[in-house]
């Protein structure tokens, strides 16, 4: 089964390459390619290749330490890579970042608002660095506010804002500028579901306004919702591209069900009655591959009937674990046991 | 618009900036004047007494309170050391600075937004302590043109002292450590110079050095300006230490700001 994979994947870059080839009849919003970046013996980034195309909304998926925020950091100015090349709406990073700068905009990972500014004060001082005259400054300003529900709070510093309020005022800080290309990273981490959705449905507003967004996630659903190509980082490597449709049709055996049985007799009998899947006997657990839909769910319980006793019951589509140990070609720990 | 008026602009907004965060922090100018004000009743009122009976010459018949209150001056210009290395260094930190970074702002804005605003608490600061100063009975023998000249080298050692602090709030690792770095700038050397006694009082060593140490001169040119004493060469040595410290403060900070950011 891990050949299998192996080969999709193989597939799967050549494909990210045709595509790269398709975009440069376009411009391309972001071209990167072979870039490097250490920190003395520790290796961040290994030579990655990215497209972006213009207007595209692009997820940059991957786990903790795997090099996201390295990569925003070099692509949005802020550190030098060690090698390799990097256009940025046309201008080269390394000898035009000014041109970039004015171009780009900018939402960390950490909030970037002055804690000791109101909302207002914070949108105007960086009208003020961008030198964007005094009426319109004001004008963008109201109109953000408005756009981002932060008029009532306007008034006040950030430090009475809620989490969700400061991811706001941030993005509307990154907007004022009007960039043409938007780095968002990890935009949702720590924000409450109705924030996260609230913050999705921004993304999307911005895409439908044409501007070409990166989006840093670790969560494959978001990049799901979001993005129209995604690209899986693993460990400072580019290991799959693709549109999300496309990764997800190779993540299938990711998908399993989940049977929990009171005794190991009936853990017993089930495996039995169904021949397959991995079992764990310490906690009476047995894990069915299947691809989640209602057809096979139905086929097994007919399978099981009445004579097997069933305590509990969960259908598992994948998630970025199953991404990652597909990718890497790591089994997972099921397959171990 | 020309580059250096983009400069000038930049730093403009960026001095409004710390200016604000002054009036909504407003315990980084307290301090810079508690500590003064603290170091000038307790001298006055309580050492005065038995200062003054050594004082002698050096007082040129002024009484103490005259004597100490130029040195308190000095002490509170460099007082504002604390809040300015605290300042840049929680800046260095934060993550609107990394925002500023990735837009098109003249990159020297930064740290001159911050020694401009450093230089503006100073001023404050010291005028007062100067009505502080009159409260308690200093009463200076200055004309308008003199007093001119102290606020000019009062201000060119704010700026000298502003950019080794923000050097300072560069290279400190952490807001603590940025303050502690310039405790020795706050208290050491003032007490090692002729601010609260007259230099040739003190044993040998530590008279040598408080002969030739910056706050000397600058001590004794506010002295000799407000009590109408003989200036000597003292104001010319005090701007040759203010231009030799903003200078080397200024490569420092520089220097530190390429080593935190190598991108910029």
């Amino acid at each position: 089964m891990l050949e299998g994979l192996t080969l999709t994947w193989g597939q799967g870059c050549s494909m990210g390459r045709m595509n790269t080839v398709i975009n440069n009849a376009t411009p391309a919003a972001v071209s990167v390619s072979g870039l490097r970046k250490a920190y003395g013996e520790k290796v961040v980034l290994n030579g990655v290749d990215l497209t972006i195309g213009e207007g595209e909304v692009f997820g940059l998926l991957g786990p903790n330490g795997a090099g996201k925020t390295t990569i925003v950091r070099i692509l949005s100015t802020l550190l030098p890579a060690d090698a390799g090349t990097v256009s940025v709406l046309g201008h080269d990073l390394g000898s035009e970042a000014g041109a970039v700068r004015s171009l780009i905009g900018v939402t960390g990972q950490f909030s970037a608002v002055d804690n000791l500014l109101t909302g207002e004060e914070n949108l105007a001082l960086i009208g003020r660095l961008l030198h964007v005259p005094a009426a319109e400054r004001r004008a963008r300003a109201a109109q953000l506010l408005e756009r981002f529900g932060l008029v009532e709070a306007a008034k006040q510093t950030p430090a009475t804002y809620s989490g969700g309020m400061k991811r706001r005022l941030d993005i509307a800080m990154t907007l004022m500028g009007r960039p043409q290309l938007i780095f968002l990273d990890e935009p949702t981490t720590g924000l409450d579901p109705r924030s996260r959705y609230a913050m999705w449905q921004l993304i999307r507003d911005l895409a439908a306004e044409g501007v070409t967004v990166l989006l840093t996630t670790q969560y494959l659903e978001e990049a799901d919702q979001l993005a129209d190509r995604i690209a899986v980082l693993d460990r400072g490597r580019i290991v799959a591209e693709g549109t999300p449709k496309q990764l997800k049709r190779r993540i299938i055996p990711g998908a399993h069900i989940l049977l929990r049985f009171a005794d190991a007799a009936s853990l017993d009998a089930a495996a039995r009655v169904l021949g397959e899947g991995s079992r764990d006997d310490n906690e009476l657990v047995l894990r069915v591959p299947s691809d989640g839909g209602i057809r096979s769910l139905r086929d097994m319980l007919a399978r099981l009937g009445n004579g097997v006793a069933v305590e509990d019951l969960s259908i598992h589509t994948p998630d970025l674990d199953d991404v990652f140990f597909a990718l890497t070609g790591n089994p997972s720990k099921e397959q171990t046991q | 618009m020309t580059a250096p008026t983009i400069a000038i602009q930049d730093a403009t907004t960026m001095l409004g900036r710390e200016l604000k965060h002054t009036l909504r922090f407003p315990l980084l100018l307290v301090g810079t004047i508690l500590v003064p004000v603290v170091m000038l009743l307790l001298f006055d009122y309580i050492l005065g007494a038995p200062i003054s009976h050594g004082l002698g010459a050096a007082a040129h018949g002024a009484s103490y309170v005259d004597f100490l209150v130029p040195g308190i001056l000095v002490m509170t210009v460099a007082a504002s050391c604390g809040p300015t290395a605290i300042q840049v260094n929680t800046d260095m930190t934060s993550g609107i600075i990394d925002r500023i970074r990735t837009m098109a702002v003249s990159r020297g804005a930064l740290l001159a937004g911050h020694v401009g605003g450093s230089v503006v608490r100073t001023l404050l600061a010291t005028a007062v302590l100067t009505g502080v100063a009159l409260a308690v009975g200093f009463r200076p023998k200055a004309s308008l043109v003199d007093w001119l000249i102290v606020a000019g080298i009062a201000a060119a050692f704010a700026i000298a002292l502003a950019w080794v602090s923000a050097a300072l709030g560069l290279a400190a690792r952490s807001v603590a450590g940025a303050n502690s770095s310039t405790l020795p700038i706050q208290f050491l050397l003032p007490f090692l110079s002729s601010t609260f006694v007259p230099a040739d009082s003190m044993p040998v060593g530590v008279r040598w050095f408080a002969e030739h140490q910056p706050f000397t001169p600058v001590v004794e040119s506010l002295r000799a300006l407000l009590t109408d004493a003989p200036l000597g060469n003292n104001a010319y040595l005090a701007l040759a230490w203010c231009a030799a410290i903003a200078l080397v403060g200024y490569v420092w900070a520089q220097a530190g700001l390429r080593r935190r950011y190598p991108a910029s």
